[in-house]
């Protein structure tokens, strides 16, 4: 069995339990907590190092060969998410040393931070798709509580909806993961790839493919069912805002692309060309055009992060080794930039005890360095040139010119300049124009915490900067990605083993 | 005996889901214990109904000769179950919570966070 597979789950799950253990000392969790990030970060290096240097890495659970075990398998897609989750991970987990007030830190913030996590983790690196549903579990349970820590009312609002949109598309997973079994007999993801094969399906297989489509678009928070998020995310405090903004949604855009290009590739014309695509425009523009009517930074941003998912869906969608690694560029830029862009809005918070675009403002006078670090994400979320946002995009529309999926890129490009218009505008009014007269004075300048709170922010700024300067590099490593997920013989032997030794009844 | 499954699966499904586009909050709730419980059953159903054999292998045989029943969806729904009752546990604290909080239980009351 090898470690490097096992070690992100592990640790992030070890922490959860000792600071569980640990409820009465705060200090004791809050040092897990760090330890526990650092950890997590570590193991994905490792994890995304061995993975380059030998190709799919497969653990099998308990000795169990694989159709009949739990299968945990990482390739490239696994470890570069396993790496992103321990970057934002580690951020959160320093940020919130600052923001946490102790009420939440009482009711348990790192046990439920961490199991998420370890959530997190499992869903990227698990090799079965029952495995997979229960790690989603997981992973919701956790940020179920997270997300009513405190109690406010708002929060109370936003969780109803959350957790019920959330436990619906659970409840079709597991329906349609039955109908699946019903079907093929087997839950490995690879050894479904072999028996659904890429021939001629009938009709069931493609009502099982839009019922993991449903399942997964719900939790991806793409086009029509997307209104959960913005409803809820905005709602818990900004560090578990942070988290979830970055990782949660992207765990269903990494489901949609481990399904849809190891299992459902039967009918791609019509699953693909015409559905993802067509849940993609759609998610992109209605994102935006939610974020254009909002006032409310949080709530800009929480749209944000629907319309971005589109980007991620078309790449899916067009389904060519560029489209492919445009979407994974997106998604390890996006996840990034995101959870960057809600820690400096919780930053702006501090300053002025207020989200409202009318009330902020003065921001660029008080602190040019935070006002700096907010360009950075923001222009790369606009796909501003040298900045990482500018190649996700550009790789994604290049895909769809070369596809001639006219109607994909132009709106692909009028969104851009959508998202360029709402950064602009929390930048016009939240840092240019000068301070409303009836909004309270600024604060926080002498906070003994700042240290702690600009620390992630630099860190990820400097990690877009890193992703757009060092461009070619990254796009190399998706092309690699795409070049993975698109040959699924790779991922089919290293579970299964070569195919002469595979015996079959 | 799979025809009476298909109905009782279907009438589950249409149930919890008329439950659940209700506005009261404890209907929703309601709603999404039925609807786990129908893909549960709907998994017992689809990976094969046998009457009456249980899912062993007798000790003298080397492979499978009589009917036997398939062990892997029980093993499914086993999880299922504990998964969703945990997670209908918290949905009903969450209720109660966000009843105190908001002082109803009508969906309709929840649309401050909308936009």
């Amino acid at each position: 069995m090898n470690i490097a597979i096992v070690l992100p789950i592990f640790i992030p799950m070890l922490a959860g339990a000792l600071t569980l253990a640990c409820w009465q000392w705060r200090n004791v969790q809050r040092w897990l907590s760090l330890l526990s990030g650092t950890g997590l970060l570590l193991a994905g290096i490792y994890l995304f190092i061995q993975v380059r240097e030998q190709g799919i890495l497969v653990a099998y659970m308990g000795d169990w060969a694989a159709p009949y075990g739990i299968t945990l398998v990482a390739d490239l897609l696994s470890a570069i998410m396993v790496l992103v989750t321990g970057i934002v991970g580690l951020s959160v987990a320093v940020y919130s040393l600052a923001t946490m007030s102790q009420k939440h830190e009482a009711f348990g913030y790192y046990p439920l931070l961490h199991l998420m996590l370890a959530g997190v983790a499992g869903a990227f690196l698990t090799g079965d798709i029952f495995n997979l549903y229960v790690w989603f579990e997981i992973m919701l349970v956790a940020s179920f509580g997270l997300m009513i820590l405190g109690g406010e009312r708002a929060q109370m609002e936003g969780a109803v909806k959350y957790v019920t949109l959330n436990l619906l598309s659970s409840a079709l997973f597991l329906t349609a993961v039955g109908l699946l079994y019903g079907y093929a007999g087997t839950l490995n993801m690879a050894d479904l790839a072999v028996k659904l094969g890429t021939g001629e399906q009938p009709g069931l297989v493609t009502v099982i493919a839009m019922l993991f489509m449903v399942a997964f678009g719900i939790k991806a928070a793409a086009f029509p069912l997307f209104f959960w998020l913005p409803a809820s995310y905005h709602t818990p405090p900004v560090a578990i805002s942070a988290v979830f903004a970055g990782l949660l949604t992207k765990v269903g855009v990494y489901a949609l692309y481990r399904v849809f290009s190891l299992i459902f590739v039967q009918d791609i014309s019509l699953t693909h060309h015409h559905i993802l695509m067509g849940m993609g425009i759609f998610t992109m523009l209605t994102g935006v055009l939610g974020a254009a009517a909002q006032f409310e930074v949080r709530r800009i941003l929480s749209f944000h992060i629907v319309s971005q998912i589109g980007y991620m869906l078309v790449g899916l969608a067009l389904f060519t080794p560029l489209a492919i690694a445009g979407g994974v560029f997106y998604i390890f830029h996006h996840i990034i930039v995101k959870t960057n862009l809600f820690l400096i809005s919780g930053i702006m918070y501090r300053y002025h005890g207020s989200y409202e675009l009318s009330k902020l403002g003065g921001l660029y006078r008080a602190t040019p360095w935070l006002a700096f670090l907010f360009l950075i994400p923001a222009m790369s979320l606009a796909g501003i040139p040298p900045l990482s946002g500018f190649f996700a995009k550009y790789t994604v529309i290049k895909a769809g010119v070369l596809e001639g999926a006219w109607w994909m890129v132009g709106i692909a490009l009028l969104v851009g300049l959508l998202t360029l218009y709402s950064m602009v505008k929390i930048w016009a009014e939240a840092f240019w124009k000068p301070l409303p007269e009836e909004a309270k004075p600024l604060r926080g300048g002498e906070d003994p915490h700042r240290y702690l709170l600009y620390l992630p922010v630099a860190v990820l700024a400097g990690m877009t900067l890193t992703i757009g300067l060092g461009a070619e590099w990254f796009v190399q490593l998706a092309l690699d990605t795409a070049d993975q997920l698109l040959t699924p013989s790779g991922y089919i032997d290293a579970v299964l083993g070569p195919v002469e030794a595979r015996s079959r009844p | 005996m799979e025809n009476l499954f298909a109905f009782v699966i279907g009438g589950l499904y249409a149930t919890a889901l008329f439950m659940m586009l209700r506005r009261s909050i404890v209907k929703l709730v309601i709603g999404l214990m039925i609807l786990s419980n129908a893909a549960n059953l709907l998994i017992l159903s689809a990976g094969g109904l046998v009457r009456g054999a249980p899912p062993l292998i007798p000790d003298h045989l080397e492979r499978v000769t009589t009917t036997m029943a398939d062990p892997l969806p029980q093993a499914l729904i086993l999880t299922a179950i504990v998964i969703s009752f945990g997670v209908l546990a918290f949905a009903v604290v969450l209720i109660h919570r966000a009843y105190e909080v908001i002082g109803a239980d009508d969906m309709n009351e929840m649309k401050s966070t909308d936009s």
